[in-house]
């Protein structure tokens, strides 16, 4: 089955505020979206609240992923569905090592009795890791602790080369990045679009999406997609700025949800 | 019933006993006195425990031991302990030593792996040399008991520049609430010798239903330039009470490690002690607790520092499940004098349950101004956000907390120098982490 996500009037608040004021995005295999705005204006908020991060109350809305709604699931059941989300801050767990970590989230997608076996795994994970131009030692460190920025979000590309899914959001991944982090990011990334993926790519700069190139480019401010368009919108925005979508909107504070 | 009294024991009592075992005049003398010190001084008073709420009389009577001609004669639960192949065991059984036996290689340079009994027989003037010389008997009621009435026990010497490869592994486990179950361990690593030692204290499961008090005392003497890696894991039964000091005095360039893993199902206390002597000596020490149902645990780690560029490690990790309790100090002392002196700790707790409780007190007491330490501690629940990190990659919150707890524990118990050892560790935390 192609790859079908579908949000519907989502609405989400954190601690009994909303942040998300109806949020409607369409996404199919292949296709890359990039969400992008200011700060403050609901982007990550949308990225965790389809992941189901604890902090965040989903109020209103949908989103279905092959027929079944994502929402109505616990977090590791959205993971299973083939949602994936590469995290801005991705926790540090001492004493789990990325190996091990990495084992168990591919072997609860195979289900038990399935499992992968140790040597395959290893060759697996070594190839991709070889992709990102990884330092092999990495697999026996403790899961992101003392790792840097960058080498955090490379670790989360290779959760999402190892775990293959269907949907899959990139929260800021380029931010803390230099250019050679970038492209590799960026490299793994493309390495992965396929017919039956898609993607969802929150950023605040255009410099990653020249890089990967977006198919739509929506703007979001106050906790809504105020505006779409192709990658030239993206051009725009990374010229003249936002103060053009505010004005032809008539948004003054584009934030949401600050106090 | 076990010997319920105010006093466990008398001079008298315990003179009888040390002379119906055939033992030397200075040991009949010593646990004469310290029956009678045991009679008025009082037990130790650690933070916030108060263990003299425990049932701290049971320590029961001397059963004479039986020994074993085999090994395949020793029950499941201690021989699923023994390191596969091993020539170096010693087993005690309740009142005293059942199976020893020593690589002859070993023997043959010198190296003495016997049980302490037999020890203060065949090597007199060496082990009166040592024991009760880390830790003295008058300290406490608990130093002044296990003095009086110690049973079995262990002593390891190894010579001078002899390096001892393969671990000594000694098992120790009672079977019988009313038998008096007091080891002393009494381990002397002479100049630039290196050893480790790993012993595991357990009850059969089943076996010692009624109320028990285990009193022993660890003590290690690391000379110039030695190395003394020491492990042991607890594991008793929860009518049990297990209180054990350990001490070593560590001389110039001595490296000392302790690797301890606290997994008794009844109370405990446990104080672990470093006296870094020497210049340049040092000391690391990992300690892991796991609690359960209404257990209270005083973890105690200490380094004392004197020697000049001498260094400490003290890590302490407990967690702590239903309404189970862990009280963790640590204690830095550096003295006058010991310049140039490195001390660092840490404690943390993790809280499974809400009625869980931990406590971490880093002490630094510092007399010198020439010296670098530090100390962090933490107590809290399993982090929520780790538990979604883990989970946005499809594994089951089960799965997330486990692999959580796990790797709070990790930094000790892949620490454990035996490999059978290692397993066992591995078996009793999943045993007492299942929910």
């Amino acid at each position: 089955m192609a790859t079908h996500f579908v949000i519907d009037g989502l609405k989400a608040a954190i601690d009994g505020k909303e942040i998300l004021k109806g949020i409607n995005l369409e996404i199919k295999g292949g296709e890359i979206h990039a969400i992008m705005g200011p700060n403050g204006t609901g982007k990550s908020t949308l990225a965790s609240a389809l992941m189901g991060h604890p902090k965040y109350e989903v109020t209103e809305g949908t989103a279905v992923l092959n027929g079944d709604d994502i929402l109505e699931m616990g977090v590791d059941e959205r993971a299973l569905a083939g949602l994936f989300l590469a995290m801005q801050y991705p926790s540090e767990i001492p004493g789990v090592t990325n190996s091990d970590f990495l084992r168990s989230a591919l072997n609860a997608r195979r289900g038990e009795g399935n499992e992968i076996s140790l040597i395959k795994f290893i060759r697996q994970m070594e190839g991709k890791m070889k992709e990102l131009e990884m330092n092999p030692e990495f697999a026996h460190r403790y899961l992101n602790e003392g790792f840097s920025g960058g080498e955090k979000k490379r670790n989360e590309i290779l959760q999402m080369m190892l775990l293959d899914p269907k949907i899959v959001v990139l929260d800021e991944i380029d931010s803390g990045l230099d250019i050679d982090a970038l492209r590799i990011v960026s490299n793994g990334v493309n390495a992965m679009r396929s017919e039956d993926r898609g993607f969802l790519i929150i950023t605040h700069y255009q410099r990653l999406l020249n890089y990967i190139t977006p198919d739509f480019v929506h703007v979001m401010m106050q906790g809504r997609i105020v505006k779409s368009g192709g990658p030239e919108l993206a051009e725009r925005l990374e010229n003249e700025g936002y103060d053009w979508v505010k004005e032809e909107l008539g948004i003054v504070d584009e934030t949401v949800g600050q106090a | 019933m076990s010997t319920q009294l105010s006093t466990p024991t008398d001079r008298q009592s315990a003179e009888a006993l040390a002379r119906s075992k055939g033992e030397p005049n200075w040991l009949v003398e010593l646990r004469g006195e310290a029956a009678e010190l045991a009679g008025t001084i009082g037990w130790p008073k650690p933070e916030k425990v108060r263990i003299e709420r425990w049932n701290l009389t049971a320590v029961g009577n001397y059963e004479q031991p039986t020994a074993v001609q085999a090994i395949s004669e020793l029950p499941e639960a201690v021989r699923e302990l023994v390191s596969e192949g091993t020539e170096n065991l010693l087993v005690q059984r309740n009142s005293g030593s059942v199976w020893k036996q020593l690589a002859g290689e070993l023997a043959g340079k010198g190296v003495i792996f016997t049980d302490l009994e037999t020890a203060c027989k065949e090597h007199g003037d060496l082990v009166q040399k040592y024991m009760f010389q880390a830790v003295a008997k008058d300290e406490d009621k608990l130093t002044a008991l296990n003095a009086a009435i110690w049973n079995g026990g262990v002593f390891v010497y190894v010579p001078k520049n002899v390096e001892v490869e393969l671990p000594l592994q000694a098992i120790l486990y009672n079977d019988n609430a009313e038998a008096a179950f007091a080891p002393h361990i009494l381990i002397v690593a002479d100049s630039h010798s290196r050893v480790t030692y790993v012993d595991c204290v357990i009850s059969e499961p089943g076996a010692a239903a009624g109320p028990f008090v285990q009193p022993s005392i660890v003590e290690v003497f690391v000379k110039p330039g030695a190395h003394v890696r020491f492990g042991s894991i607890h594991a008793m039964g929860e009518t049990g009470v297990d209180m054990t000091i350990r001490r070593a005095i560590i001389e110039n360039d001595g490296q000392m490690e302790w690797i301890i893993g606290d997994l008794n199902d009844g109370n405990t206390l446990s104080d672990t002690k470093s006296i870094l002597k020497g210049q340049g000596s040092t000391s690391d020490a990992k300690v892991i607790s796991v609690g359960k149902n209404a257990q209270q645990n005083s973890l105690t780690t200490q380094a004392v520092h004197f020697g000049k560029s001498s260094d400490s490690n003290m890590v302490t990790r407990a967690v702590m499940k239903d309404s189970a309790s862990a009280i963790i100090n640590g204690i830095t002392k550096i003295e006058h004098g010991a310049t140039k002196a490195n001390g660092v700790q840490t404690e943390k707790v993790l809280m499974l349950s809400p009625k869980a409780r931990g406590d971490a007190n880093p002490i630094l007491l510092i007399d010198e101004d020439d010296v670098t330490a530090g100390h962090a501690a933490s107590v809290g629940q399993v982090n929520p956000e780790q538990v979604y990190y883990l989970m946005s990659r499809g594994i089951s919150k089960q799965d997330a907390e486990r692999l959580i707890i796990y790797g709070f524990l990790a930094p000790v118990v892949s620490e454990i120098p035996v490999e059978a050892v290692r397993g066992q560790l591995q078996r009793l935390l999943e045993r007492k982490l299942e929910r």
